[in-house]
């Protein structure tokens, strides 16, 4: 019961902060624009309705990638991660309740993102939602642990995506899959497995990350 | 309360901290002096949890939840109001009567009239007063000062004395005042 | 210090020997495939080359484990040794996947294949722990975050693997059918010589590797000390 109110009081800490200085999702809504335009223009006039598809999934990926590149900012710089360290709480509520901040804000620009996507390119069916929230989900977890491990490092923006897109691939293929392929049944299976696997040791192994 | 034998911390080849030996008794005071870069601070983040050491023993007869750290930094999100501060920790630290306990340290230390505003627009003074609420929220049993007295003016300090005077918690002390304190001391640790 | 030397002299005998044994029996004593004729032999190199990558890969993350939950003083060294090694025989399984794929069917790169593109994505993913590990001063800290992404690493390989098959069906790779050779007689020991020979050879430089780290982190600790 306290383990998940600690949850709560960190993800709404995180919500509120971007409501003040609303600097991240602006930014994230803006990325995926610009990322959007730019694919309109790496696709020659014989590209396929697919190709779009798949560029789809690059969008979310990469607009991500710019999201988590904030997530533990303020806690490494003003070195509030030894307070959160500190508390009594599991450790695992850090990462818990940073990872729902972050699908908070990846969940709003999507909410941009696909609508613009089904204007510039094609419409966005049910199983391509489908795979996104799944997506979603396996995104945020992986890329809120790997946040973590990054803010430990000197070259912290240089090593955050070294470290997430490889993890992410499988993702990305489950979700083009699911976006582009018959039989999409299959792929969102998949998503939901890698979902489950990596939050578990997520969860398990954040204890790790923050403490020395 | 604290018992280390031999306790040490290394980066790799470097030793910052070696063969650490103290006894601390419950309600003790150890007052922790030494130049900067001596260790004091491992020493003391290493009581209060934050680091293993690498050799020897360190037993600290607090839970987590029983200790409050004050450390360099004031452990607090500049964007969120001091009153917003506190209620995280309080909730974090499962404090009952969060809102009282809130509100009566924020008088006692003189930042009521400020409790809206963003710990950013603090000066430095007012963080280091804002970080001591914190450390003192939960009522912890011991208390990890790392240099309490840095950036308070006159009536800051005195605040610090009283609360110290007045405490019931096992203290650890790193200061480089030691005649503020040194009345209080039952135990001395000095780096070299 | 001597019995340990004693050891390491007796993996490297013992690595030479199998090798010399693999290269004989893979040169001169196993048949010509049938299809693809003398080039096939590389097989040989490939797969087992590809089975050590994943052992020390295997070797790594368990001695990451030790070190997060035994606390074990000297795991952290050894699962980045092990790492390394794995890196390093990765790195000669996409050569060697390649070399094959340019000989049996005049691409250098094949994302059919899906053992290749397997090792291509934890290629990405190990060369990855090498920059976080650079980039972490050293210490507790830099050994944890090194064992918790090595475990990582353990469990994105079969998550990759199902995922590379999945991801088969909606890429429509031209399918080169490549008759694996039929196991058996002089082919299967050929194979397992070579694997335990590529085995021998991973735990020779592991060793080698280990007692060079070791020996660095000493003399360290030495001038530390006299400084």
């Amino acid at each position: 019961m306290t383990y998940a109110a600690d949850v709560a009081a960190l993800a709404r800490k995180d919500l509120l902060l971007e409501l003040r200085a609303r600097e991240t999702l602006p930014a994230m809504a803006l990325f995926v624009l610009s990322a959007l335009t730019v694919f309109h223009f790496a696709l020659p006039a014989t590209s396929s309705d697919l190709a779009a598809k798949g560029l789809l999934w690059v969008a979310i990926v990469f607009t991500a990638l710019v999201g988590l590149q904030r997530a533990f900012v303020v806690e490494r710089e003003h070195g509030v991660i030894d307070g959160l360290v500190l508390a009594p709480c599991d450790r695992s509520a850090i990462w818990l309740g940073k990872a729902l901040a972050v699908l908070g804000f990846l969940a709003a620009v999507e909410v941009i993102a696909l609508p613009a996507y089904s204007i510039f390119f094609s419409p966005v069916d049910g199983p391509t939602i489908a795979a996104v929230a799944l997506a979603d989900l396996g995104i945020c977890a992986v890329g809120t642990f790997v946040a973590a491990t990054a803010a430990s490092s000197r070259t912290r923006e240089l090593v955050l995506p070294l470290l997430f897109l490889p993890l992410v691939i499988p993702v990305v293929i489950g979700g083009v899959g699911a976006s582009v392929a018959g039989g999409s049944a299959r792929y969102l299976g998949f998503l939901a497995l890698y979902d489950a696997v990596f939050a578990i040791i997520c969860w398990a192994s954040f204890e790790y990350v923050v403490t020395e | 309360m604290i018992r280390a034998r031999g306790v040490g911390r290394r980066y790799g080849a470097k030793h910052v901290l070696r063969g650490v030996d103290l006894d601390l008794p419950a309600g003790g005071f150890l007052l922790v002096t030494g130049p900067n870069g001596s260790g004091k601070t491992t020493l003391l983040r290493m009581i209060a949890g934050l680091q293993i050491p690498t050799a020897g023993e360190l037993e600290v007869a607090a839970d987590r939840g029983r200790v409050g750290f004050l450390s360099h930094q004031p452990l607090l999100y500049p964007q969120l109001t001091a009153a917003e501060n506190l209620d995280l920790y309080g909730r974090l630290y499962r404090v009952p009567e969060r809102r009282e306990r809130i509100g009566m340290l924020l008088e006692r230390f003189g930042l009521w009239d400020a409790r809206n505003e963003r710990v950013a627009a603090y000066s430095r003074g007012m963080q280091q007063r804002l970080a001591l609420c914190r450390a003192l929220l939960h009522e912890p049993e011991l208390l990890v000062l790392d240099e309490p007295y840095t950036a308070l003016d006159a009536a800051g300090e005195e605040l610090v004395d009283r609360e110290l005077a007045e405490r019931h918690a096992t203290v650890v002390c790193a200061t480089h005042d030691p005649g503020r304190v040194e009345h209080l001391a039952t135990a001395r640790l000095a780096f070299a | 210090m001597s019995l340990r030397n004693n050891r390491l002299a007796a993996w490297a005998a013992l690595a030479l020997g199998l090798s010399a044994a693999a290269l004989a029996l893979i040169f001169f004593v196993a048949p010509n495939d049938a299809d693809q004729g003398f080039s096939q032999r590389i097989f040989y190199f490939h797969v087992p080359i590809a089975l050590t990558a994943y052992g020390c890969f295997f070797v790594g993350a368990w001695k990451a484990f030790r070190h997060l939950w035994k606390g074990d003083p000297t795991a952290d060294l050894e699962s980045y040794v092990a790492i390394h090694q794995g890196v390093i025989f990765g790195v000669l399984t996409l050569a060697t996947g390649s070399i094959w794929a340019k000989i049996s069917w005049g691409h250098w790169w094949l994302w059919s294949e899906k053992q290749l593109t397997l090792f291509l994505v934890l290629f990405l993913f190990y060369s990855a722990y090498f920059m976080l590990r650079f980039s972490v001063d050293d210490g507790p800290q830099r050994a944890n975050l090194s064992a918790v992404y090595a475990l990582f690493g353990v469990v994105l390989i079969p998550i990759s693997f199902l995922a590379i098959r999945l991801a088969q069906n909606y890429i429509h790779p031209v399918v080169f059918t490549r008759h694996g050779p039929a196991f058996h007689g002089t082919i299967l020991w050929t194979f397992c010589v070579s694997l335990a020979a590529m085995l021998a050879l991973a735990a020779t430089l592991y060793r080698i590797e280990l007692t060079g780290k070791r020996l660095d982190s000493r003399l360290r600790e030495l001038r530390e000390l006299l400084a």
